[in-house]
């Protein structure tokens, strides 16, 4: 841990339990007083101090699609969020599918220092779905990559998909699925329903995600593997992924902030930043989801944080790049889909944004926030603000944001990442100091 | 009417004075001098991403008719991406300075994309977008089906009771999704037929009955039999297993048409696959309005190109 | 703003059948006249401007309407009007004496339209104009040869023209 890091004194915070007290950062970790030096005091009344959240499910798109995001922008973006964690998608050019590819990643995430960068293994080569990539070599990198998905792709082939479970089980990974049979889905738009009959774009049907989660959690089950399941969104997947941990499936399951929020009735305009994959579902799915991730059948919430320049969206629908971004918005979507519903609590907050997906992920330090020595990772947040998020409150590189115009409550105050200040006063610490920091470590 | 995006958005109202101007425009063609100078000055770019000769040159009589200046722009084939060049061609047109856009996409909502972009600030006329809608088809149908039933006596009057029946690829048919919505706005019964692959999943919401049988729906004897092109694609994606066992079941042959009432009439937006979706006698017949629906369909833009262009931006 | 009736059943009525026999006369008798009236309500004058001269020589009213909507110079200045059918006697206007009737002539412009609209439908042996009132403020050279009442207006004033047909009152008011 970072020796050199000045040490902070946060006077009056409410944990995730509800108790408010101080909390003292020094070299990094919590300490259980203050330090006799303390350089910064953060006056927390009102703030609701979370452990450092973690993102299971973003694209930072470098190397390869510079234009869209970098680890730079992309980390920027995750700690203005309270993210003092990410996974970044295997989907580059090159393809993370190689130890040199990710462990690139990986140092440009320790460079830049504004959260922590662990690079997603692409399962197969190229994400081809035709033969598994090196696995092992990006499991025994410098990188440890522990989390395996040709995300953007289904692994379709269930051969492939059962040797990719059995391969990856052999480093202690976890395959992380995106569920979606390409042949029921060829040029699909939007949900499959009346709705997309109506507007005459192609239909994604909830099946095709349902049928390849079913065949996965029986697969996993026969060779004894871990599987997750990326961006869950209808009610009939919560419904098999239920059955499957009845059955003692080693399975976790994710949902996105906007799954939680947004219903396809936003594709009645044909403005594309509504478009995603999987697509915006219907009001039933809205709900069945937050009910699943308020009873545990949904572990925790990932982004899917996916830039695109303006010119991928400026355009007719069909021809509209999928995706949305998703950092800087996250807590505050989540709030407003299930906190403010009751749904969920700050301990809730905590389980499914910080320690549950660093469980998934294999992170360290997650495992006991703000106690004396843990890692000082967490970020404090203002539940009592409202805010018209606009593009100024982007701080990635793309504007893909479906929540422009629209009121969310919350703000990110602060963002303290192994030990030292990313986000203060709401808003971000400049590159230059958050670089030296983490240098320090 | 500042758009004319889908049928959806029309009401009763609006339809019917479409239909009723129509009408006057339809007088101009029998006049000797058959142009009016009304959209004198005006430009209308007809903006086709798809190929569409009949509706490119139905729009081009249409507002020369009107003494509007047309300039035809394919932008099918560009170079550019797809996406940029939807962009680019709005603000290069808009720096043009036309009036109104008349495009045909084949992506699904591209029209209402450039109606809501501020790219351009033109009236918009979608002549067809992907599998959605095409209004003006839509519009020309109901002139059509009004014009038989009431003859010289058709302005003012709204289709109440009449039942049309669609038959065929409903689900791809622009021009389907349009006359639902147009005609059942009209007040009349709209019923559709094809088999359960070339139907939505869905249709919940729709003011429409399903079947699969066309033999039931003949004899039940509709006031109007509307058959839909089917694309030659739709035969290699497993939609149905050949053109001969589509046309045997949903294919409007002699004996079928011979079921008809003889007051009956038969639609087809062209262009026809005689011998699948039509016979060559169905489609020749005294009940086939086929080559009426190309001269109203002139008389409907004209129509529609007047709404838009005249009068002040209310 | 006060109303101020200025022409009642009586006076138009009057006023009808003076134009009715000053076109008889300027005409030299009833052959080959043609009134169109221009929509809406000098369609209803040249309707019973048509009755007049029917009474006096039957036979002699031959009517119709012509809609000058598509030929207005001012349709961008003013909300979208829907335009009113046209209908032309079946033995068209070529080699007619064509009389146009309106209610006010005030610009002249929709005289000017209805003038074009009759050179794309056939070639009349001249055009006439018969209007109830003349209320002034021309902007194009355009005379009325038959006018029922000259009112002198000012540019602020609105001359209202009700007839039974559509009003359920025959009366000129100014507003």
């Amino acid at each position: 841990m970072s020796v050199l890091a000045g040490s902070i004194k946060i006077v009056g915070a409410t944990l995730p339990d509800g108790t408010t007290t101080d909390l003292f950062v020094d070299g990094g970790v919590f300490a259980g007083e203050a330090s006799t030096g303390s350089t910064t005091t953060i006056d927390a009344a009102g703030l609701i101090a979370l452990p450092g959240l973690v993102d299971l499910h973003t694209h930072l798109r470098e190397p390869g699609f510079e234009q869209s995001e970098t680890v730079l922008t992309g980390s920027r973006a995750a700690a203005i969020g309270g993210f003092t964690a990410v996974f970044a998608m295997a989907n580059t050019l090159p393809v993370q599918d190689t130890a040199g590819v990710v462990e690139q990643v990986q140092s440009l995430g320790e460079l830049h220092g504004y959260v922590t960068v662990r690079p997603v293994g692409a399962v197969t080569a190229g994400l081809a779905g035709e033969r598994l990539s090196e696995i092992g070599a990006m499991a025994q990198s410098r990188a440890q990559v522990r989390v395996f998905s040709d995300d953007g792709q289904c692994v379709s082939d269930a051969l492939l998909m059962r040797r990719a479970l059995e391969y990856v089980k052999t480093f202690g990974g976890v395959v992380a699925q995106h569920a979606q049979d390409p042949r029921l889905t060829m040029g699909a738009q939007m949900n499959e329903g009346a709705l997309s009959g109506e507007l005459g774009l192609a239909g994604w049907p909830a099946v095709a995600e349902e049928s390849i989660i079913a065949r996965d959690v029986l697969l996993a089950q026969h060779v004894g593997a871990r599987l997750h399941v990326c961006h869950v969104s209808t009610a009939g997947s919560v419904e098999v992924i239920r059955w499957a941990k009845a059955r003692g499936v080693d399975v976790t399951a994710e949902v996105t902030p906007h799954h939680l929020l947004l219903t396809e009735q936003l594709a009645v305009g044909y403005d594309s930043r509504f478009k995603v994959n999987p697509p915006l579902r219907r009001e039933e799915d809205v709900l069945a989801l937050r009910a699943a991730l308020a009873d545990g059948t949904i572990d925790i919430v990932a982004t899917d944080h996916a830039p695109h320049p303006v010119e991928a969206k400026d355009c007719a629908w069909d021809e509209a790049a999928n995706g949305m971004v998703g950092l800087e918005s996250a807590l505050s979507v989540v709030h407003a889909a299930v906190v403010e519903s009751g749904q969920l609590g700050w301990a809730d907050i905590a389980r499914v944004f910080s320690s549950k997906p660093a469980q998934i992920g294999r992170l360290a330090g997650y495992d006991a926030p703000f106690s004396t020595g843990s890692a000082a990772n967490f970020t404090l947040y203002d539940p009592s603000a409202t805010r018209v998020f606009s593009t100024g409150d982007l701080r990635g590189k793309s504007l893909n944001s479906p929540y422009l115009g629209r009121e969310l409550p919350g703000r990110v105050i602060a963002t303290i990442h192994n030990g030292y200040p990313t986000v203060l006063d709401g808003e971000l610490v400049d590159a230059e100091t958050v670089a030296k920091e983490a240098s320090h470590g | 009417m500042r758009h004319l995006l889908s049928t959806k958005d029309v009401t009763r109202d609006e339809a019917i004075a479409l239909l009723d101007i129509a009408e006057d425009m339809a007088d101009v063609a029998n006049r000797e001098v058959k142009k009016l100078p009304t959209l004198r000055g005006k430009t209308v770019v007809n903006l086709f991403f798809e190929d569409s000769t009949r509706t490119r040159v139905s729009f081009e009589v249409a507002a020369k008719r009107l003494s509007a200046d047309v300039i035809n722009f394919s932008a099918k084939g560009s170079s550019i991406s797809k996406g940029e060049s939807l962009k680019d061609t709005a603000q290069t047109l808009a720096a043009m300075g036309a009036d109104a856009v008349v495009i045909r996409h084949s992506a699904s909502g591209a029209p209402r994309v450039l109606a809501d972009s501020g790219w351009i600030d033109a009236g918009i006329v979608n002549a067809g977008d992907g599998t959605h809608e095409h209004p003006t088809q839509a519009l020309l149908d109901a002139f059509t089906i009004r014009r038989r039933l009431h003859g010289s006596g058709a302005r003012g009057k709204a289709l109440d009771g009449v039942t049309v029946t669609l038959v065929g690829d409903i689900l791809h048919s622009r021009v389907a999704r349009s006359n639902i919505w147009l005609l059942t706005t009209l007040g009349a019964a709209v019923s559709l037929v094809a088999p359960a692959t070339l139907l939505p999943v869905s249709t919940t919401g729709w003011p429409v009955s399903v079947s699969y049988d066309l033999d039931a729906a003949i004899d039940s004897g509709p006031d109007v039999v509307m058959m839909l092109r089917i694309q030659a694609e739709r035969m290699n994606a497993a939609f149905f297993p050949n053109a001969r066992e589509y046309s045997r079941q949903w294919g409007l042959d002699d004996e079928r048409v011979a079921r008809l009432p003889a007051a009956s009439i038969v639609m087809h937006p062209g262009p026809m696959n005689r011998g699948l979706e039509i016979s060559a006698n169905a489609a020749d017949s005294a009940q086939s309005t086929v080559l009426e629906q190309v001269a109203n369909g002139v008389s409907i833009r004209m129509a529609v190109l007047y709404q838009l262009l005249s009068g002040s931006a209310a | 703003m006060t109303a101020r009736t200025v022409l009642q059943q009586a006076d138009i009525a009057r006023a009808l059948t003076r134009i009715s026999h000053e076109i008889l006369e300027s005409n030299r008798g009833s052959s080959g006249l043609v009134l169109l009236g221009i929509p809406t309500r000098g369609v209803l004058l040249a309707q019973r401007i048509g009755a007049i001269l029917d009474s006096i020589e039957p036979g002699a009213g031959t009517v119709g309407a012509l809609d000058v909507t598509m030929y207005r110079d001012d349709l961008a200045k003013n909300p979208t009007r829907a335009p009113n059918p046209t209908d032309i006697p079946a033995d068209g206007i070529d080699g007619k004496t064509v009389i146009l009737v309106d209610d006010v002539l005030y610009s002249g412009r929709t005289i000017r339209g209805a003038l074009d609209a009759l050179s794309d439908i056939g070639r009349p042996r001249a055009v006439r104009l018969a209007v109830l009132v003349d209320r002034g403020h021309r902007e194009l050279p355009i005379r009325a040869d038959f006018v029922g009442k000259n009112l002198p207006t000012s540019v602020e004033e609105r001359i209202f023209v009700r007839l039974l047909e559509t009003d359920g009152i025959d009366e000129v008011a100014i507003e």
